[in-house]
């Protein structure tokens, strides 16, 4: 029986600059950066919301001999068209969280709008990864 | 640092025509936040996309304006006008030509769609939006 879910992984296109954008833009906790010579200098690099466990990992795209050349580069396509991955979070007061990020350079592409779940709105990460944030309401 | 692919700034394009749809955005708006010249903007928005930034913005407008009609009473020179549409005559006949139905009927037979589920309004703007290649706008009135 699985037990919790510890780590979703996005890629990103540049860790150095996902780590940036999540820690000093988002507000999110940088959790682990390590980065292993013996395996070929590849670096764990995670955040997190802090109060929360889960944790984010940000993945650099790897080359050989992980992918061959042609599916890095497909997946580097794709991040940088919006068709890769996506995360979604949770905050208390959508709009302030909007004027916050927003004020920080934080690129939308949606501006906090009423659904029947609540207020939410959507923007990007550096490499194009879709992100939103929802403030929700009880449910009726 | 990686080079920024190019598609990223295309995709900043894209995204402007989602949050800007409501403002007088045309094409040569979208090219500049893609910085690229208007022609080229539109050639390479194309290979990446699958349609034109033109397209893709009416279509936005279209896909919004069907929101508006299901989800309020507005009236419906209201919603042309608050999806960035200036001629309500040219709206009407786009939205038919997408959507087969008057936005009259079209409100008719879509009552407000309260809350059926937790559908992020991500998942209605990707997948509600009508297909470009459904209706020509450059054709002449009367096609399909």
């Amino acid at each position: 029986m699985l037990k919790q879910l510890n780590y979703v992984q996005v890629w990103v296109h540049d860790q150095d600059e996902a780590l940036a954008f999540y820690t000093d833009k988002l507000g999110l906790e940088l959790r682990e950066d390590v980065t292993v010579p013996e395996m070929g200098n590849f670096r764990w690099l995670s955040v997190g919301a802090p109060g929360q466990d889960v944790g984010i990992t940000l993945m650099a795209v790897p080359g050989p001999p992980v992918f061959e050349q042609e599916t890095r580069d497909q997946i580097m396509a794709l991040m940088s068209k919006g068709a890769a991955s996506g995360l979604f979070f949770n905050t208390d007061d959508c709009r302030a969280s909007y004027d916050e990020l927003k004020g920080r350079g934080v690129e939308f592409s949606q501006e906090p709008t009423e659904q029947p779940y609540g207020i939410d709105a959507g923007f990007r990460d550096p490499s194009g990864n879709q992100m939103r944030m929802v403030q929700e309401v009880a449910a009726p | 640092m990686n080079a920024v692919p190019a598609a990223r700034h295309l995709l900043r394009a894209k995204d402007l025509a989602d949050a800007r749809y409501r403002d007088p955005l045309d094409v040569p708006s979208l090219a500049r936040a893609a910085h690229l010249s208007p022609a080229h903007f539109s050639r390479e928005f194309r290979r990446v996309f699958g349609e034109t930034p033109h397209q893709y913005l009416r279509t936005r407008r279209l896909e919004r304006a069907a929101a508006l009609l299901r989800n309020t009473d507005r009236p419906i020179v209201e919603i042309c006008l608050a999806v960035g549409l200036r001629s309500i005559g040219s709206f009407t006949t786009s939205f038919r030509r997408a959507f087969g139905l008057s936005p009259t009927a079209y409100r008719a037979a879509h009552p407000a769609a309260a809350a059926r589920g937790r559908i992020p309004t991500c998942v209605q703007l990707a997948w509600a939006r009508p297909q470009s290649s459904s209706f020509r706008e450059d054709s002449a009135a009367g096609a399909s």
